[in-house]
């Protein structure tokens, strides 16, 4: 082993060591100042301030740490554009979340474990930045995992209710055993390839022959782990469980952070395991051991039916966001599909778009429920006339996920459909679009209750501190703003779409 | 006297990740639940180093079997507080009879 490019490995990996170094840090500040909590927050915050910078900093590297010059062989963590962009948007979606968490009456019933609960985002934080990153299966159990067990405990946290504790059951006893299943493959794809690296099973695919049988079964373990975290049905059975019963900073949390963790990791699992080569069109020509492109097509088109099918009929507003997220899984799955640049680029931006509307959507709800304690569909009656400055941004967001111009979503989405049409994926499209027409409905009904389900007694205004109402008007005007100018944060992302 | 090799290995981690898989899907009790848990994990950890032992590929695969004790260690520990917080909640801990969350 050669150790004389350690220092440089270091450097590369800057962004993980400041977020486990923050980790000890709010562990360390939580049990020496017992007694002041309302800093933890803050201490946070600047934590993932810090990081932000070194991941901007590292943004235009493209490199590996930890990698065995004897071996040729392609390290444990890629730092390029496409780990950088994804840590971006992990950490915005961090920086979101906490200040979900500073409002969040859940939360605030919570003050004396405070620290435990910011140590334990931080320990979810740290396992999604390396799981974008992680080119070594060794490295992506881990980092699953790690991402896993603090979810797992942040799910049933506050213990308030029964519904926390059951939420926790279900997600861990669904989760250890899709994670089983997907270490399980693994240990196949490990014993037909003899390697851990992602480049260098690449490479082992393309000169040696292999069982396909086997290799197929290995990978299909393996998808299970990940489509577990997408909540692609077949393995969705969790999320609208986990969603409702986990605190709402938490559920937002996992619908969009820990989504786009696993997303990252499915696109680099493929590209630099399955790909032989990319075409001058920016197609990637699959060696032929398995079909991606059928299996991620017939998942995504069911993932996003089931989802929005289910959503009609859904009476609490965090099941619905949770059978919404579903769809989404499926729209994002799709342009993974493609197997281009341009899908993955289109994947890409749809889901800084899904970010700032779910977020948002979330933080809303999150809002009306600190106010009157429930979740119920019923509960925004009204809210159109008593409290427009909540009421507005959510329509703006709800729009914006349904896809109608001119919001992010619909740029979003218009991309991503594009890509797909490209690859003449066009009875995948179609149904694609018919989704989103049966998505219209359940959005719209949302705005039917917010502005036309008038009730008799006028209902007095929620209160919301300045602070909350400043970031739904933020997030709903960032909706809004690259709804029209779009060209600057397309450009960025096709630039941020390069594996290593 | 059959030399005992490679495939006896993978054999005994088929039937284990099988009736670990199987002991998911039907015990209703969550302690047991786990235990199937236990068993997949163990059932890769047996595969991951019966490869090592047997092929030219390394030390990865016995690390990686180092890992996974650790992480299945701690999965056990967290699972168990879950469990515990369930009984203390429910009185019981009986998977299909939790299911207040649903349509």
């Amino acid at each position: 082993m050669d150790f004389a490019n350690l220092h440089l490995s270091l450097s590369n990996i800057l962004p993980e060591i400041s977020i486990a170094v923050f980790l000890m840090l709010v562990v360390g500040f939580d049990l020496i100042f017992h007694e002041d909590k309302k800093l933890i927050p803050y201490l946070a915050l600047l934590g993932l301030i810090v990081t932000g910078f070194l991941v901007v900093r590292n943004m235009g590297i493209t490199d590996s740490a930890f990698a065995v010059t004897s071996m040729n062989s392609g390290g444990m963590v890629a730092v390029d554009p496409f780990s950088n962009y994804f840590k971006l948007i992990i950490i915005l979606a961090s920086v979101i979340v906490i200040f979900f968490s500073m409002s969040s009456s859940e939360i605030k019933a919570i003050y004396k474990r405070s620290g435990e609960y910011y140590a334990l985002m931080y320990g979810m934080i740290l396992g999604m930045i390396l799981m974008v990153s992680a080119v070594d299966l060794i490295l992506i159990y881990l980092s699953v995992e790690l991402l896993s067990l603090s979810s797992y405990v942040l799910a049933g946290f506050t213990k308030l209710r029964n519904r926390n504790s059951e939420a926790s059951l279900k997600y861990i006893i669904y989760g250890s055993a899709a994670s089983g299943m997907m270490l399980y493959g693994i240990s196949v794809l490990y014993g037909l390839t003899g390697a851990t690296n992602l480049f260098e099973i690449n490479n082992i695919l393309q000169t040696t022959q292999i069982n396909i049988f086997t290799l197929s079964f290995s990978i299909i373990l393996i998808f299970v782990g990940l489509g577990f975290k997408l909540s692609a049905v077949p393995f969705h059975f969790w999320t609208p469980d986990v969603y409702e019963g986990a605190p709402l900073p938490i559920t937002a949390y996992l619908s969009v952070a820990s989504k786009a963790a696993a997303l990252a990791l499915l696109i680099r699992f493929v590209h630099s395991t399955f790909v032989g080569y990319v075409d001058t069109n920016g197609f990637w020509d699959m060696i032929s051991v398995f079909d991606w492109q059928t299996l991620l097509i017939v998942i995504a088109l069911f993932t996003m039916t089931l989802g929005n099918l289910t959503a009609l009929w859904q009476k609490n507003l965090k099941r619905l966001l949770a059978y919404s997220s579903i769809a989404h899984a499926g729209y994002l799955l799709l342009g993974l599909a493609v197997l281009s640049n341009a899908g993955m680029s289109a994947v890409m931006l749809y889901f800084l778009a899904y970010l700032i509307m779910n977020l948002g959507a979330f933080y809303v709800v999150m809002l009306v429920s600190n106010d009157n304690d429930k979740e119920s569909i019923d509960d925004i009656n009204g809210l159109g006339f008593s409290s427009p400055l909540l009421a507005v941004p959510l329509s703006i967001f709800l729009v914006s996920l349904a896809g109608i111009p001119p919001t992010f979503g619909f740029v979003a989405k218009l991309n991503l459909f594009a890509a797909v049409i490209d690859a003449n994926l066009i009875t995948a499209v179609i149904i694609a679009l018919l989704n989103t027409v049966v998505s219209v409905y359940y959005y719209s009904r949302l705005l039917k209750h917010m502005y036309f389900n008038k009730i008799e007694d006028t209902v007095a205004a929620i209160k919301v501190s300045k602070t909350d109402t400043t970031i739904v008007l933020i997030l709903a005007g960032l909706i809004i703003f690259f709804g029209i100018f779009f060209n600057n944060v397309i450009e960025f992302v096709k630039n941020s779409a390069q594996l290593l | 006297m059959v030399e005992v090799g490679l495939t006896h290995f993978l054999v005994v981690s088929a039937f284990l990740f099988a009736f670990g898989l199987y002991a998911i899907i039907t015990r209703k009790n969550a302690i047991l639940v786990l235990m199937g848990v236990e068993l997949v994990l163990n059932a890769a950890n047996i595969n991951f180093v019966a490869f090592s032992r047997y092929s030219n590929y390394g030390l990865n695969g016995q690390l990686m079997a180092l890992f996974v004790i650790v992480l299945a260690a701690a999965e056990a520990a967290i699972a168990l507080a879950i469990v515990l917080n369930i009984y203390k909640t429910f009185g019981h801990v009986n998977v299909d009879e939790i299911d207040n969350l649903k349509e």
